[in-house]
């Protein structure tokens, strides 16, 4: 997994919790295409329709807060967006993010502030690089540890487990 | 340097002397916790996982209790996936229907908790448990069924936030304001991945019930858990649920906070968190005139038979008013039948509520009392984003109990002092 995305923004305010990305009423389901069909829809029933694979959203403070339902992070992989920037995130999504796979960056406020939805933006998580789309400024981001981007390189906790269990002997090669 | 409760419970269990905040450990898991709606991913990740059996059959419990008795087709198979593969597995602690109740009420119930555990549960109330001088957490699905495989799990230290509760509740103030209060005063991110750690004189009028209804809502601050020293209330309440006598700990006199806050119980009144955020909270009595459809009573935060005591003594021959419908949920069979040998069911019964089962039902928005585009209820639970508990036009009010009790029957929010 390169850990490069450039995508569309979408852009929401802070504290979206997890009823918001995805209403426990769905939760019948972990499928990514049933659960992305209702992403974000109570507020911006637009978003699943017209998010393309790739685009990134874009959120203010506390992004995920709420419930630990993993079926948030998948909802909104599912929708197709590349990674989640926001100036911060509730510690349950930020695991559950991770261990599915979805990459997340914390950025600074001011830089956050600066992207609206419909702009570009590119993330580079192996630099620690944001890049707006529009004038092309670069920003540092705080690093994510390597092992947490093995994690992601490696699709998530699942083949990351596995990979060290095989290298104890405890399992098989995927 | 002197260690707060939450660091030494974490250093025990990563097989060290000491930790510090900021810390990346992997500690060893005391109790694994999933439900129906966390469980069947947590079973599916830990197939991908590929390994032959579960860490210790002892440790894991699978809980039936999000949409039960089963809501439809789809709820039923989930239920289905975790009974299965409780029995495959021959887990110890598989729960549902008559033998179950909302996990965060049942589990203490049962005795599978201790002073000193560490508890992983795929569900954010998981920090319920704190109540009792544990390490409680919740997580997502995957990072359960890592814990299923191996018994471990990778944390973050957490800084650790001290509160002292100070004074005697006014009456009909109860431990669910103390919370909302403090949330109020924190922001849903205030303390966010921090340990909330309880203290002060005030613990002394808090039952253990009480303990767990703010370690409960912890979490609704950002905190990865909520924490109480345990003492002899604790050690009471658990005497007639299990053998083992768990490891008595409180926070060494040098420890480290990154905060302090003070909490004057004595000068609150009953609170309230307004629509649409657990941190919109004000006294109700400056809360204004809101018309109301809906009370729920019940859920893991206040559904136990403290709780149910409480909202009885105000609904004690009186009526909900025929706009509000209301509904009582006892968080545990073992609730529902303190509840009935108690005269309380009764009591429900000729105040107009539909008495429910235990679940959490309408608390998260799944079944037993969802409301309609631009309804509003005032639930004991402990959420209100918008959406929670049916259409995303209808609101949802926090309150205590009796705050509750009181509302359903004046058809809006209200204390309970108005109708004595």
């Amino acid at each position: 997994m390169e850990l490069k995305f450039r995508g569309k923004a979408w852009k929401f305010g802070s504290n979206i919790d997890t009823d918001v990305i995805i209403p426990a009423c769905y939760l019948t389901s972990y499928d990514p295409k049933e659960l992305a069909a209702h992403c974000m829809e109570a507020v911006d029933p637009a978003f699943s329709k017209n998010c393309l694979p790739g685009d990134i959203l874009v959120a203010d403070w506390n992004f995920g807060c709420g419930s630990s339902r993993e079926h948030a992070p998948i909802a909104i992989m599912g929708a197709g967006v590349s990674c989640v920037v926001a100036k911060s995130f509730a510690r349950i999504f930020y695991r559950n993010a991770f261990n599915t796979g979805l990459p997340l960056v914390e950025a600074p406020g001011n830089v956050v502030d600066r992207i609206q939805t419909g702009g570009f933006v590119e993330v580079d998580l192996q630099k620690g690089i944001l890049t707006l789309g529009g004038t092309g400024e670069s920003f540092p981001l705080q690093r994510i540890p390597e092992f947490m981007r093995d994690l992601l390189a490696a699709g998530g906790l699942v083949p990351y487990v596995r990979n060290r269990l095989f290298q104890k002997g405890r399992t098989c090669p995927s | 340097m002197g260690m707060t409760i939450s660091e030494k419970i974490l250093a025990s269990h990563a097989g060290g002397e000491c930790v510090r905040p900021g810390e990346l450990i992997l500690v060893r898991v005391d109790l694994a916790l999933a439900n129906d709606v966390t469980g069947p991913l947590a079973i599916e990740r830990f197939g991908e996982i590929g390994v032959p059996d579960v860490f210790d059959r002892d440790r894991i419990v699978f809980v039936a209790d999000h949409f039960t008795p089963s809501k439809d087709v789809a709820s039923a198979r989930q239920c289905q996936r975790l009974r299965q593969f409780a029995r495959a597995h021959r887990l110890t602690h598989y729960y549902e229907g008559g033998d179950a109740g909302v996990e965060h009420a049942l589990l203490p119930e049962k005795g599978l908790i201790v002073p000193g555990d560490l508890v992983v549960g795929a569900d954010s109330h998981t920090c319920t448990y704190g109540a009792l001088g544990a390490f409680a957490t919740g997580v997502g699905s995957t990072d359960l069924a890592a814990v299923m495989a191996s018994g471990e799990i990778w944390l973050r230290v957490p800084e650790s936030i001290r509160v002292i509760l100070r004074g005697e509740l006014q009456e009909w103030v109860e431990a669910k304001d103390l919370i909302l209060f403090l949330i109020g005063q924190l922001g849903v991110e205030g303390a966010r991945y921090c340990a909330l750690e309880f203290t002060g004189p005030t613990l002394s009028h808090l039952g253990v019930a009480g303990r767990m209804t703010m370690a409960n809502m912890a979490v609704e601050a950002g905190a990865k858990n909520g924490i109480f020293a345990p003492d002899e209330a604790v050690e009471a309440y658990l005497k007639p649920r299990t053998d083992r006598k768990g490891t008595y700990l409180k926070s060494d006199p040098d420890a480290n906070y990154r905060d302090v806050k003070e909490v004057n119980a004595a000068a609150l009144g009953p609170q309230v968190a307004l629509p649409f955020s657990p941190d919109k909270v004000v006294p109700v009595r400056e809360a204004g005139e809101i018309q109301i459809d809906q009370v729920v009573i019940g859920s893991c935060t206040n559904g136990r038979i403290e709780d149910l005591r409480s909202a009885a003594r105000v609904l004690l021959g009186r009526r909900a008013v025929s706009s509000v419908r209301l509904i009582v949920l006892p968080a545990t069979q073992e609730c529902y039948g303190r509840a009935l040998e108690e005269g309380l069911l009764a009591v429900f019964l000729n105040a107009g509520a539909v008495i429910g089962p235990p679940t959490c039902g309408p608390c998260l928005g799944g079944h037993m009392g969802i409301l309609a585009p631009g309804e509003r209820a005032v639930a004991t639970t402990n959420r209100n984003f918008p959406g929670r508990m049916g259409d995303v036009k209808s609101e949802v009010y926090l309150t205590n109990p009796a705050v509750a009790a009181a509302s359903a029957v004046l058809g809006r929010l209200a204390t309970p002092d108005e109708l004595f």
